[in-house]
């Protein structure tokens, strides 16, 4: 199999391009879990089930 | 907005849906006239009854009151018909998945029981078994909990007024056409995806007024922000309408009969089931149950989830990592091998949100940990996210290729999946159904607590001799297939490691007769608190049980 065979080349991307993606994901992820803002609103919401009845 | 008048309402809407039950069943009858075999017209005349019986109901439902059980809370009216139908649907086909089980492992044990007829035999069965019990029981527990908990947290009637009643029936007509369909031998042959062309639409219509009913309750909500439990059901919801779509793109042979051919082949199609197969678990058995954990274990232990924050970053990297995992189904096959690695490292990539998510449902029992001493519904909670952590710590061990090449195609795969099924979603979903029972019937508790304290001991001595007996069989098996003689021959035949088999076959068989009594006194139970009846008891551990005034004046 060539080198720039279309095989190759999905394979090399998902090597590279899709670690970048999961990373970047992971990277936003985190800032959207721990920014201050973010923080009163979680919290209310970890209530909401006892809230109810 | 919830008011009572928009619950009886006959909308243009209703009347289309009248139309369409019409066409539907004349779409039946076409079916059954021209069948081309007896499976085809089977199902042709359950779905002229399905049809007939729709319209009636839409014509009785127009004549009626509303739910006569249904009480306002909060100044909502919450549609819990469908949730109580749910419930019970799901104690019903619970019963039949795990009594088929029992069969097929006795049927092993003892191959008499196959009963030389087609329709009894371990190949028509099997699918019968495991259908039951992931999409007709683990099925309506989650569109029977995605309903009550998207309902309670957006503080919004469930959007639709037939719509509802139409995925929970369509479902269970999914779900018979389905079974019966393996019983007369209609199957395309591919594992968690075996009904035919004609029953995987039906499904996809019913799961798209699924997602429709989903989001249109969460567009309602009173609240900012959805709560997490909720964006475990809405992944589960859209990752099986899409890994059930693509899994089952086939070409019928004909528009009147049952079989059809698959639009892959080879390795491809191999690595398309796997991906559908695995994320089956990880989406149905896994994102949904996490669902319920995240709803029903705070609410039981009155405690709120022990980090929101870590529930966030357990959902959103637990659906990306999980998607990926499939390939490690394929090892040593066809499949590239960078595949089979990628397959493998995602695995156990998921150790990570697995153990955040365990580690974040038991730790919601932080300050409240003697409530596992009094009460047995918090219990089998507790104990359902600990065998997650178990089961989701064995799967990714046995995805590294060195121990797949032990375990793959033996008796450890199946213990392996049984410590996932019966130890969490099993246990997981019991726990949900007795915080539901006396909560939609309005009952001030469940008919028996020390009975559910029974159902938990003999379920979990059940599960122990399950998965003890899979594992030394397992390895056992492993172990003889790949066992050579000095002169480099297989040590032991086939047939040698079968009768080695045995008595492990019997233990198993042992277990699930134990799983499927705890089962029943559930049901009992659900019955009992159903009809509105109390058991006086001293549950242990508390003094007395209190709502009883005659015990307490002694």
């Amino acid at each position: 199999m060539t080198p720039d065979s279309t095989y190759e080349k999905v394979a090399e991307f998902a090597a590279t391009y899709g670690l970048l993606y999961l990373m970047v994901l992971f990277a936003g992820v985190l800032v959207y879990a721990f920014w201050p803002k973010n923080k009163k609103k979680f919290e209310e919401a970890a209530r909401r089930p006892l809230e109810e009845d | 907005m919830n008011s009572a008048s928009e619950v009886k309402a006959t909308s243009p809407l209703t009347y289309g849906l009248g139309l369409i039950l019409a066409a539907g069943g004349l779409m039946g009858l076409f079916l059954v006239a021209n069948a081309r075999d007896g499976a085809i017209a089977l199902h042709g005349y359950l779905f002229v009854a399905f049809c007939t019986l729709g319209v009636f109901w839409m014509i009785k439902r127009h004549y009626d009151g509303a739910d006569p059980i249904a009480r306002e809370e909060g100044g909502v009216l919450y549609n819990d018909g469908v949730v109580r139908a749910g419930c019970i649907a799901s104690l019903f086909w619970g019963i039949v998945g795990f009594l088929a089980g029992l069969v097929i492992a006795l049927q092993l044990a003892y191959p008499a029981l196959n009963l030389d007829l087609p329709w009894t035999n371990f190949g028509r069965l099997r699918p019968v078994h495991t259908s039951a019990v992931i999409f007709a029981f683990g099925g309506n527990v989650l569109l029977a909990t995605s309903f009550h908990v998207v309902q309670r947290t957006c503080k919004a009637r469930l959007a639709g007024d037939w719509a509802p009643w139409f995925v929970f029936w369509g479902y269970q007509l999914f779900i018979v056409m389905a079974a019966s369909g393996y019983v007369l031998g209609v199957t395309q042959s591919k594992e968690y995806a075996e009904p035919e062309w004609y029953v995987d639409l039906w499904l996809t219509i019913v799961w798209v007024v699924y997602l429709l009913v989903f989001l249109g309750t969460l567009m309602k909500r009173r609240e900012p922000h959805i709560y997490v439990a909720n964006w475990f059901y809405l992944a589960f919801i859209v990752t099986i309408a899409m890994l059930h779509i693509v899994n089952n793109l086939a070409l019928p042979v004909s528009l009147t009969g049952a079989k059809s051919y698959q639009l892959f082949a080879g390795v491809q199609d191999a690595l398309t089931q796997w991906w559908y197969g695995h994320n089956a678990v990880g989406f149905f058995l896994t994102a949904g149950f996490l669902g319920i954990m995240y709803y029903f274990v705070p609410k039981q232990a009155n405690r709120p989830v022990y980090s929101y924050r870590l529930s966030i970053v357990h959902f959103w990297s637990l659906i990306f990592l999980y998607i990926w995992a499939g390939p490690h189904h394929l090892h040593y096959t066809a499949l590239p091998d960078w595949a089979q690695t990628l397959g493998m490292t995602f695995s156990i990539m998921l150790w990570m949100p697995s153990w955040g998510g365990m580690i974040n449902g038991l730790m919601t029992l932080s300050g409240a940990w003697d409530k596992l001493r009094t009460d047995p519904v918090l219990r089998m909670l507790a104990v359902s996210v600990a065998f997650y952590g178990m089961s989701t710590f064995e799967g990714p061990v046995m995805s590294i290729k060195a121990v797949n090449s032990l375990s793959h195609y033996t008796d450890w795969t199946v213990g392996h999946v049984h410590s996932g099924a019966l130890g969490w979603v099993g246990f997981v979903s019991f726990g949900a159904i007795y915080y539901l029972v006396p909560k939609l019937w309005h009952r001030t508790r469940l008919y028996s607590v020390n009975l559910v304290s029974l159902h938990f001991w003999v379920a979990t001595i059940g599960i122990v001799l399950y998965i003890t007996a899979m594992w030394v069989s397992g390895i056992l098996q492993g172990l003889m297939w790949r066992a050579y003689d000095s002169l480099g021959f297989l040590e032991f035949s086939f047939v040698e490691t079968v009768e080695a088999m045995h008595p492990f076959y019997v233990i198993r068989a042992l277990g699930g007769a134990l799983y499927l009594l705890g089962a029943l006194i559930m049901v009992y139970n659900c019955w009992r608190t159903i009809r509105g009846d109390l058991k006086e008891e001293k549950v242990a551990g508390l003094p007395a049980a209190a709502p009883q005034p005659a015990a307490a004046a002694q």
